[in-house]
C-alpha cells in the first residue's frame, strides 16, 4: 500500500514525536523487564516523579542556568562579532591571529575553570566566563570566513570606483557575513549551555550543573536524571529560537543557495 | 589619433620586484570610442593588462594614461564587468545597479535625494539590455544570461567612459554568448564608449572590435595588431564570410605561434 503525498508528509512532521515517544516507552519497558536498579538507571516514570517533587528546585536552578548561559552567549555574541570583524579585515590580522585562536580553542575550557575560580571565586562570573569562553570560537571563525570570502572580481569592481575599505566592508562584507554569523549561532548557544554547566558542576553553589552534583552526593539518581531532561528542554528550546532567528533574518541566502556551491 | 588609454612600455609583476614577470614591454594605445580587444594564451597576462588600465595596480615601469592623466589611483571613470556576474543576492537586480552610484561621487552625496531618478535610470538601463521589468528581481532568479546583462548594466550605471570586459561571456553557452555579443555592439554604437575586451574566444574578439591584440605568452607583450576593416553595424551573419573566417584563422595561427 502506498501513502498519498499528505500522508507522508503528516507522517514526516509526526515522526521526531513518535521516536521521541518510542525511546520513553523502549526505555520505560527496559528498566522494567530486566529488573535494572533504579539508582543504576531509573525508568522515565520515576524521573518524572522526581521533576514533580523538586519542581521548585529545579526550576529555580534552570532559570539560573539558563540565565548564566544567556549572559555568556551574548558577551560571546558581541566580543565574537567585534573579533570576527577584527579579523577578517586584514589578511595581516587574520594571519597573526589565527594560530592564536586555533590554540586557544584546542584547550578544553573545563581547565580554565579553576584559573576562573582563582580570580573570581566560586559562583556566578566564573560559570559565566566558561560560558562566554566556549561559545565565541566558532562565532569569530564565521564572522571572520564570511569578510573573508568576498569575490576577488566583486571587490575589484568597488575598489575601481574608488571604494574605501569601508564602503567594501558596510556594502558587501557585512551583509554577505550574516548568514554566516547566524549560522553559527546554533553553534554557540549549545556550547554556552555547556560551558555554564561544566562550570557550575566544578565551582558554584547554583545552577542545574550544581543540583545534579547534590542529587549525585545524596544518591538521588532519578533527581540527577530530572536535571538531565531539563537541560536538554532549555537547550532544544534556545537552538530552535536560533534557528527560527537564523530563517527570518537570512531569508535571501536559503532561497538563492548562498555558500552551498 | 590621441590615444585614450595609453600604456608604454609596461613591465609588472605580482608580490613585488623579483618575481617572474606578468608582462613585460607592454604597450597598447586605445583612442577613444574604439572598441579593442585582447587575445591570447591562458596565463599572458591580459588581467594583469585589467588591473593596470583601472587603477587596480600600478606598473614596476612604464607608465599608464587615461584620459590624459597618468595613473596613480582607481580610475573612476571605468566600469568593470567580468566572467562572474558577480551580483549582490541579498539586493533586487535594481538595487544592484545601483551600487557604483552609491560608491563614486557626485552620485553618491545626491543618492539620497535623487534615488528615484536614479532608479528610473536602472530601469532604462535594464530595458536597453532587454531586462524591462526585471529589475525586482533577485539575481538567482534570473538566468545565467541575465545576471550576465544586468552585470554589463552594472558596470554602465554611473555612465563611464571606459568599460573594461573581462571574459565576460565565458561562462554562458553559445547561443546565449552571441545574443550578448549583439547587446555589447549595440550598447558601444549608442554610447560612444571605450571598450577594452579580453577574451579567449577570436570570434568574439573579430566580431566586435575595431581592433585586435594579440599577446605573447608569460611575461606578456602584444606580438600583433589586427585592424578588423570589417563594415559596422555588424550582424552576426557576418561571422559566416570567408572574410571573417580568414582573419579569425590568421589571429589564431599567431596565437598558437605565441604558446610555442
Amino acid at each position: 500500500m502506498t501513502m498519498t503525498r499528505a500522508q507522508s508528509q503528516l507522517l514526516i512532521k509526526a515522526s521526531p514525536w513518535l521516536f521521541t515517544i518510542g525511546l520513553v516507552v523502549f526505555w520505560e519497558a527496559v528498566v522494567r523487564v530486566f529488573k535494572i536498579p533504579t539508582f543504576f538507571l531509573p525508568p522515565p516514570s520515576l524521573i518524572a516523579q522526581a521533576f514533580a517533587e523538586f519542581a521548585g528546585p529545579i526550576a529555580r536552578n534552570s532559570w539560573i542556568t539558563l540565565e548564566t548561559t544567556l549572559i555568556g552567549f551574548g558577551l560571546a555574541v558581541g566580543f565574537g562579532l567585534l573579533l570576527g570583524l577584527v579579523v577578517g579585515w586584514s589578511r595581516a590580522i587574520y594571519a597573526g591571529l589565527y594560530p592564536l585562536m586555533i590554540g586557544f580553542n584546542a584547550i578544553p575550557k573545563v581547565a580554565l575553570v579553576p584559573i576562573l575560580v582563582l580570580w573570581f571565586g566560586i559562583g556566578f562570573i566564573p560559570a559565566v566566563l566558561t560560558a562566554f569562553l566556549i561559545s565565541f570560537f566558532p562565532i569569530v571563525v564565521n564572522v571572520a570566513t564570511g569578510l573573508a570570502t568576498i569575490e576577488p572580481e566583486l571587490e575589484d569592481v568597488l575598489k575601481a570606483l574608488g571604494a574605501s575599505k569601508l564602503d567594501i566592508m558596510r556594502k558587501v562584507g557585512i551583509p554577505r557575513t550574516l548568514p554566516y554569523f547566524f549560522g553559527s549561532l546554533k553553534v554557540a548557544i549549545t556550547l554556552a549551555f555547556v560551558g555554564s554547566v561544566i562550570s557550575e558542576s566544578v565551582a558554584s553553589n547554583y545552577g542545574i550543573g550544581n543540583l545534579m552534583l547534590q542529587a549525585q552526593a545524596q544518591f538521588q539518581v532519578p533527581l540527577i536524571f530530572a536535571g538531565l531532561v531539563a537541560l536538554a528542554v532549555e537547550g532544544i528550546v534556545m537552538y530552535a529560537l536560533m534557528a527560527m532567528l537564523e530563517k527570518r533574518m537570512t531569508r535571501w541566502a536559503q532561497r538563492s543557495g548562498f555558500g552551498q556551491n | 589619433m590621441s590615444a585614450f588609454v595609453s600604456l608604454r612600455d609596461v613591465s609588472h609583476a605580482y608580490a613585488g620586484a623579483g618575481s617572474a614577470l606578468a608582462v613585460d614591454g607592454l604597450s597598447i594605445d586605445v583612442a577613444e570610442g574604439e572598441f579593442a580587444a585582447v587575445v591570447g594564451p591562458s596565463g599572458c597576462g591580459k588581467s594583469t593588462l585589467m588591473k593596470l588600465a583601472t587603477g587596480l595596480q600600478f606598473p614596476q615601469g612604464g607608465t599608464v594614461t587615461v584620459a590624459g592623466e597618468r595613473v596613480t589611483h582607481p580610475v573612476k571613470i571605468a566600469g568593470m564587468a567580468f566572467q562572474a556576474p558577480t551580483l549582490l543576492p541579498w539586493r533586487t537586480t535594481l538595487d544592484n545597479l545601483l551600487l557604483p552610484l552609491e560608491i563614486v561621487e557626485p552620485y553618491r552625496s545626491e543618492m539620497r535625494r535623487r534615488k528615484r531618478e536614479f532608479a528610473a535610470r536602472a530601469e532604462t538601463l535594464l530595458g536597453s539590455v532587454g531586462l524591462s521589468g526585471q529589475g525586482g528581481r533577485f539575481p538567482w532568479e534570473l538566468s545565467g544570461g541575465m545576471q550576465q546583462r544586468a552585470s554589463l548594466c552594472r558596470a554602465l550605471i554611473h555612465e563611464p567612459k571606459l568599460l573594461m570586459l573581462d571574459e565576460p561571456f565565458g561562462a554562458l553557452d553559445a547561443f546565449t554568448r552571441e545574443e550578448l555579443w549583439g547587446v555589447i555592439r549595440d550598447l558601444h554604437a549608442s554610447r560612444k564608449i571605450t571598450v577594452i575586451l579580453v577574451t579567449h574566444d577570436l570570434r568574439e574578439a573579430v566580431f566586435l572590435a575595431d581592433r585586435v591584440f594579440v599577446m605573447s605568452a608569460r611575461p606578456g607583450r602584444v606580438l600583433v595588431e589586427r585592424h578588423i576593416e570589417l563594415p559596422r553595424p555588424r550582424d552576426l551573419e557576418v561571422t559566416f564570410t570567408t572574410q571573417f573566417q580568414d582573419i579569425v584563422h590568421e589571429l589564431r595561427a599567431h596565437i598558437v605561434k605565441a604558446r610555442q
